[in-house]
């Protein structure tokens, strides 16, 4: 076993994982086949890889990496849209760090600053608005995105920009909802998935009723999980006891954080400052439904995209990159013909190599290197 | 971006615009606490108050051994070095 010693509290991860198995062992003889269960976060994926989970699990659970990391689905047109705000004469453009290595289809963040373009990583939205506050000379563009985790943060500083009367600070807003987006994964005719591990943050401010379609209609469970590997290990038990009784409900694992009704104050702000789309485009997946928010019209004055003129054009992924695939499961990280050797952590081709929270750098990281050990399928 | 880090509130510094000083790991900054206000109570009772920070946003409450755990588990994994860096280096050029 990879990494449980190193867990919390090894004993009990020990005890989850037999128990696992016996769980396992009786949802695959219901089902006549190993369970595909999807991480819907990011962090998730993080934390799977950082311990090794994947490997310690039965091999009748296979774990499939969902596009939960916000950064890792932005197309390359919308980063060419926040490169050309940013070269704008007089422009501050203020963004996550995490944004900054995510290839556009000329060049990403941080290149353009290299080139001498005035782009600044914030922590937070609060420290683009004092930016702008601290540069009354000075347009500070924020590049907002996330799923609902950072949405309600964003739109609590528009309102206070708005409160404040502050005229140059905007908001180009890639903000993406998890609800529409696992209904698309979930009508993807090629997906074969019997579960979900569900998003704890983003939970935290949605609450459990808008998964419960899911069990209902779809006939799967979801299990919102916390982010530590106790937490994914007892939510992966917890979506397999429903599979083997044959139940689908919505589960709440993360109770200590996620309170069932969410977050009311934060989706209040978000409905006040956001409407959604009627698609928006995704590395990789293509357009989706309803599946991202823009500002309404009542805040035009802050949304840059009507402020300055965008290229707003879609540009196709790179040939050789294989996102899109990886994306849907259908083949695992390391079977893209680049992985590794044109797109790595240093210069990524795709998006998924860009954070840690995407699957292919994981891999990368954390992963065994092609060739060195074998996949967990082969594995003992 | 989207993991979170668990801090103490130690002082209110706007309560008009609900905004707090926040203690993560030693680390102090200004935050908002807008999103885990009660309507009907003054501000300063968040006062002392653990709260589970999100890109300056204190986005739910959490209870001080909960919070303690969490802290040790991101800052064995060195997450916790990461998001204090990201608070102190915000907005420089
Ligand atoms: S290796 Fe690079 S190009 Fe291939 S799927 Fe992963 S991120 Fe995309």
């Amino acid at each position: 076993m990879r990494f449980v010693d190193e867990f919390r509290d090894a004993d009990k991860a020990k005890a989850l994982l037999a128990e696992i198995g016996t769980v396992a062992a009786k949802a695959a003889d219901r089902m006549g086949r190993p369970a595909n269960i999807m991480e819907v976060c990011g962090g998730h994926t993080h934390s799977i890889f950082r311990y090794g989970i994947g490997d310690l699990l039965p091999k009748s659970i296979e774990l499939v990496h969902g596009p939960g990391c916000p950064v890792c689905v932005l197309p390359m047109g919308r980063v060419d849209d926040c490169v050309a705000i940013a070269e704008q004469p007089g422009v501050i453009f203020a963004t996550f760090g995490d944004a900054m290595r995510v290839p556009g289809s000329k060049k990403s963040l941080l290149q353009a600053k290299a080139e001498g373009s005035d782009i600044r990583m914030v922590y937070s939205p609060l420290d683009a608005l004092a930016l702008a506050r601290a540069n009354p000379d000075r347009e500070v563009v924020f590049f907002g995105l996330g799923f609902e985790t950072t949405m309600p943060s964003t739109a609590m500083t528009v309102l206070q920009a708005a409160a404040d009367g502050t005229k140059n600070f905007s908001l180009i807003c890639n903000h993406i909802t998890i609800i529409p987006t696992m209904k698309a994964i979930l009508d993807d005719p090629g997906l074969q998935l019997d579960g979900f591990l569900g998003p704890g943050h983003v939970t935290m401010v949605i609450g459990l009723e808008p998964y419960e379609f899911i069990g209902a209609t779809y006939n799967k469970p979801v299990v919102i999980a916390g982010f530590e590997p106790l937490d994914v290990l007892q939510s992966v038990w917890m979506v397999m006891q429903q599979l083997s009784q044959g139940r689908a409900v919505i589960e709440n694992q993360y109770g200590r954080i996620v309170p069932k009704g969410g977050n009311p104050v934060a989706r209040d702000a978000i409905t006040r400052v956001f409407e959604l789309r009627d698609f928006f485009e995704w590395r990789g997946l293509g357009s989706i439904e309803h599946s991202g928010v823009k500002m309404r019209a009542a805040y035009a004055q802050f949304d840059a995209e009507r402020r300055f003129s965008v290229p707003d054009v879609k540009v196709a992924d790179p040939e050789a990159c294989q996102c899109g695939d990886v994306l849907k499961g259908i083949i695992k990280p390391r079977q893209c013909r680049v992985f590794g050797t044109a797109c790595t952590p240093e210069t990524p081709l795709g998006a998924l190599m860009v954070s840690s929270e995407g699957a292919c750098a994981a891999y990368y990281q954390y992963g065994p290197r092609a060739g060195d050990e074998p996949e967990k399928a082969n594995a003992a | 971006m989207c993991l979170g880090i668990p801090g103490q509130i130690v002082a209110i510094t706007d309560a008009s615009r609900g905004l707090a000083t926040v203690d993560v790991a030693g680390v102090k900054r200004e935050i908002s606490v807008a999103f885990v206000r009660n309507a009907d109570e003054a501000v300063e009772q968040l006062i002392g108050a653990w709260v589970l920070v999100h890109v300056g946003f204190a986005m739910s409450r959490i209870d001080e051994d909960e919070a303690a755990e969490t802290l040790k588990i991101l800052s064995e994994l060195g997450e916790v070095a990461q998001e204090t860096e990201a608070m102190r280096a915000s907005g420089r050029a």
